[in-house]
């Protein structure tokens, strides 16, 4: 079967600035695809030059088969896309909002509905409301739905859960798995490591570089030191002892731990325990964990930029 | 089709909800029309003056009633003496002092000349020049009614007739150039504004992101503003004609086809403004001061362009507003119709097409 989407040695620069550099990518249809990195990473670069709104510097991208340069008018009529920012008419009700794009596309509310409905009925209770009172999960629901309203066959969404509450998040995503059910490819991007596992594959990126594309189980395990989760009350002293050990691999702070890996094969964590307390750090606890994407994430990024 | 109306329905109901920005949009032509109506008028109205008779003789007499039965002065003071002079303009009570010399009517019939000396205050000598000249001409009037009834020394008599502003009225001469101002001024800044805006607030990416094509989402947008446009016209127009007693000599209907026109020229710079500026702020410098200034000095609103140096002359044959006013004026006070004005209409025509084109070319279809 043909890629929805396929990207190759794609480049994108901003004068001196390299947003992306020489990305490889290839999604199937009806796959829901995650762009995980964090801010600048190069994801809505990506995202616009998919969605035919900026033109690479260098090599090549296809959507649907067509190029993203050439054939932009045959993208834009068979994608949906929701950009970063909240990106529709603030002093227009949602009824408003989605029968005009509904018109701009040449459709109804009521000719798709099935495909919305789903979405669409959460926020049907509040369609005289103006776009600009809804709280910033209903928004996101308006714009999902503004941009399905066509029937899309690719879904760009670009960092869709950012500034949205813990709740609305899960939900959103709970939408996406659903939409999938009608083979609608989705490429979503995200700064949330957590949001990752919900994805069928994911790409991590830094600095415009691809650093790994596989599922996020194939991710996880691809991480092949043992990981402890190291506390103490004074997380920075403890810290800074642990990047100062000499055996240690990495030292990264996450939540209210510090996730260790250490140099040798065979690592003895009362080691560790006895050069904390020569450091001053008296209350230190240590514990093996399993790795998550974000630990696949860190551990990826110290790699590139030591190979660099 | 159905796209289009959508879009332009959209776009009216931005317009319409933002209330504030819609009663300044209607109100600043109001405004600009009273003000420049009744304030800002180079005409002297019962200009206050004091008169020192040293003569007090019939022929005296006579002509200070003549002088004050006008509405330009007005008699503050009767003066007895020199030193009166300056007391009262220290005081700036009064713009002018006429003073006879004695024996006046004496010296008039005896030696068929006498003197009447004008004092004016000249710290505004565009003032003091006005009332020079309006006494000038009313003492001059009185001489010729004077030699008429004696017949004695033949005398040069000039006679002026102002043509389609008899009275000199400033506002016939106003109310051209503030139509085109205000079109001009509002027309351009509303859409600069509305397309600036869509970028700043990211949903022009959603409808790049569309199969909405450049010339829609520009037509779309431009196309409520031309009644919003084309109703303010028709109110200053209201205003000149009810208020002001401003005449339209031509053909009404021509004027408001005419006025479309340039409405649809401004239009067309804002959309070329809007091409250029990212941000609703620039819009609106560029707008304000790119075009408000040209338009004001340049158009032979206030200045009239045969007085300006070459350059600027040169520089006014690429103002829009120049030809329109010529057109507001022609056809509202000499009532001139196409047959005069084909060629002024005819550049606003070119004009349009140009600003479009070069729009067209720079809309950016991505968001680079």
């Amino acid at each position: 079967m043909n890629p929805a989407i396929q990207i190759s040695g794609l480049s994108k620069h901003y004068g001196e600035l390299q947003a992306l550099q020489s990305v490889d990518l290839s999604i199937a249809p009806g796959e829901l695809f995650g762009l995980i990195g964090p801010d600048g990473a190069g994801k809505t670069s990506l995202i616009r030059i998919l969605a035919t709104l900026l033109l690479p510097t260098e090599g090549t991208a296809s959507v649907l088969g067509k190029d993203v340069v050439k054939h932009y008018r045959f993208i834009r009529r068979n994608m949906g896309y929701m950009p970063g920012r909240f990106s529709l008419y603030y002093d227009l009700s949602v009824e408003e909002n989605i029968s005009l794009f509904a018109t701009i596309f040449g459709t109804t509310l009521q000719e798709n509905y099935e495909l919305v409905r789903e979405i669409y009925s959460q926020i049907e209770p509040f369609k005289d409301r103006k776009a600009g009172a809804l709280s910033g999960g209903m928004k996101q629901k308006l714009a999902l739905s503004c941009a399905l309203i066509h029937r899309p066959k690719v879904l760009f969404l670009d960092e869709p859960t950012t500034g949205v509450d813990a709740v609305s998040r899960r939900e959103f995503w709970g939408m996406l798995q659903n939409l999938k059910a009608h083979g609608i490819t989705i490429l979503v991007s995200t700064p949330y490591m957590d949001e990752a596992g919900l994805c069928d594959r994911i790409a991590l990126i830094q600095k415009g570089n691809i650093l790994a594309v596989d599922s996020p189980g194939g991710i996880v395990s691809q991480f092949e030191r043992p990981l402890y989760a190291v506390r103490a009350a004074d997380k920075y002293h403890l810290l800074k002892s642990l990047r100062s050990y000499p055996y240690a691999h990495s030292a990264f702070s996450f939540g209210d731990s510090i996730h260790y890996t250490d140099q040798r094969g065979a690592f003895a964590p009362e080691s560790l325990l006895t050069y904390l307390e020569g450091q001053g750090v008296k209350d230190a606890q240590i514990e093996p964990i399993q790795a998550g994407v974000e630990d696949c994430f860190m551990a990826l990024m110290q790699r590139h930029e030591t190979s660099h | 089709m159905k796209r289009f109306s959508g879009f332009v329905k959209k776009e009216i109901y931005h317009i319409l909800r933002d209330t504030r920005t819609l009663v300044i949009l209607l109100g600043i032509p109001i405004v600009q029309v009273l003000l420049f109506g009744f304030a800002i008028t180079n005409e002297i109205n019962e200009a206050k003056i004091a008169i020192l008779d040293h003569s007090k003789d019939e022929v005296t007499r006579a002509l200070t009633q003549r002088l004050l039965a006008t509405d330009y002065f007005l008699l503050e003071e009767n003066l007895q003496s020199q030193a009166d002079i300056a007391r009262i303009f220290q005081a700036g009570q009064v713009k002018e002092v006429i003073v006879f010399e004695s024996g006046f009517a004496g010296k008039l019939q005896k030696e068929q000349q006498a003197h009447i000396q004008l004092i004016l205050d000249a710290t505004d000598p565009n003032t003091a020049t006005t009332l020079q000249n309006y006494t000038a001409a009313i003492v001059m009037d009185f001489q010729q009614e004077l030699n008429q009834q004696q017949a004695l020394p033949a005398s040069i008599t000039t006679r002026s007739r102002m043509y389609y502003n008899p009275e000199l009225k400033s506002v016939f001469f106003f109310v051209p150039g503030i139509i085109t101002i205000i079109l001009m001024l509002l027309s351009a800044m509303m859409t600069s504004i509305s397309i600036t805006r869509e970028k700043e607030l990211g949903t022009m990416e959603v409808l790049l992101a569309s199969p909405m094509q450049p010339a829609q989402i520009i037509l779309g947008k431009v196309t409520p503003y031309i009644l919003l446009s084309l109703l303010n016209a028709l109110i200053i127009l209201a205003l000149s004609y009810y208020v002001f007693q401003v005449p339209v000599k031509g053909n009404l209907a021509l004027l408001i086809g005419e006025s479309v026109l340039f409405i649809i020229t401004a239009l067309s710079l804002g959309i070329l403004i809007s091409t250029v500026a990212s941000t609703q702020q620039v819009a609106l410098m560029a707008s304000l001061f790119a075009l408000m200034l040209p338009t004001i000095l340049l158009s032979g609103f206030i200045f009239p362009i045969e007085n300006m140096p070459e350059i600027l002359q040169w520089i006014s044959h690429v103002i829009p507003a120049r030809y329109f006013i010529t057109i507001v004026r022609g056809m509202m006070l000499k009532g001139a119709g196409l047959d005069i004005l084909w060629k002024e209409s005819l550049i606003l025509v070119g004009f349009t097409c140009l600003f479009i084109l070069i729009s067209v070319k720079k809309f950016k279809i991505r968001l680079e």
